[in-house]
């Protein structure tokens, strides 16, 4: 039924955009995390996104449907979450307690100003999930109600 | 004289029934709103009516052997277009999340009033069998 399918597509959307604000706030909170070498510095981490496709979620309707393209799809899921290879910032701080031999730390490649920007993209799209999850609800309320006066 | 519910109904179950479809993808487009490469898709809504009409006429194309193609289910996914984007981005994406979320409160308002017109066929067929 389409209508149910809409709670499942609107959910992924959900998950998707939680886990996007959850890497943008662990990308926010080690925003100086120094260490003293590249290897150890926290990078900054992004989700990746694809959509589902329906014929993923039925694979017995598949090939049913001659010539057809894919169908209107079930959603989104997050393929992984991939580290920003950006270049880390190199600061003279000999007497931060990481520094190296140089006298050098090295601190995270987070951008604060793009994360807050991404920050406020992720909980504007899932407030939309969320509107859409309401209207499925009371259209799905509605129709429980035919014939009823 | 029997009472025929496909011919009381007319073309209102169908209405609904393409109103969530469109719902549905509709929905898909803002699940998929920073999705790169994802393109913005939306159904021939025209399209879609006809063969509900031409399926309840009965003279859609019928399947008497296996061999047959189902015409019925190509035609449903044909129905499904791209929509083409007002400005393009760099991820790919066609999906403007505003113009999609408007689409989607006049799909329900429309769903809405498929709904009340089915609702008062029902309520009308009530009245004629009670009689009062």
């Amino acid at each position: 039924m389409s209508l149910g399918s809409i709670f499942d597509i609107a959910g992924s959307g959900m998950t998707a955009q939680s886990l996007r604000l959850n890497t943008t706030a662990s990308n926010i909170a080690n925003a100086e995390t120094a260490s003293s070498s590249t290897e150890e510095t926290y990078r900054a981490r992004k989700p990746i996104f694809s959509s589902i496709q329906q014929a993923m979620l039925s694979p017995d309707q598949q090939g049913q449907a001659f010539g057809s393209e894919e169908g209107p799809g079930a959603g989104v899921r997050v393929e992984g979450v991939v580290e920003s290879d950006a270049e880390l910032q190199m600061r003279y701080e000999p007497n931060h307690p990481a520094a190296n031999e140089d006298g050098y730390v090295f601190y995270p490649n987070v951008n604060v100003v793009e994360e807050m920007a991404d920050m406020m993209s992720s909980s504007r799209s899932f407030q939309m999930n969320v509107d859409i999850m309401n209207t499925a609800k009371s259209m799905m309320q509605r129709i429980l109600t035919l014939g009823q006066q | 004289m029997a009472i025929s519910f496909d011919n009381a109904l007319g073309v209102h179950p169908q209405a609904l029934l393409a109103r969530e479809k469109r719902a549905e993808v509709l929905a898909n487009n803002m699940a998929n709103a920073d999705t790169p490469g994802f393109k913005a898709r939306d159904v021939d809504f025209r399209a879609m009516m006809e063969r509900a009409q031409q399926d309840a006429s009965g003279f859609g194309m019928s399947r008497t052997d296996d061999g047959h193609m189902d015409t019925s289910m190509g035609g449903a996914d044909s129905e499904l277009l791209y929509r083409t984007p007002h400005q393009p981005s760099v991820d790919g994406n066609t999906v403007d999340a505003q113009q999609e979320q408007s689409r989607f409160m006049r799909n329900a308002m429309d769903y809405q009033a498929s709904f009340q017109f089915l609702d008062s066929k029902f309520s009308g067929l009530k009245k004629a069998l009670t009689g009062q």
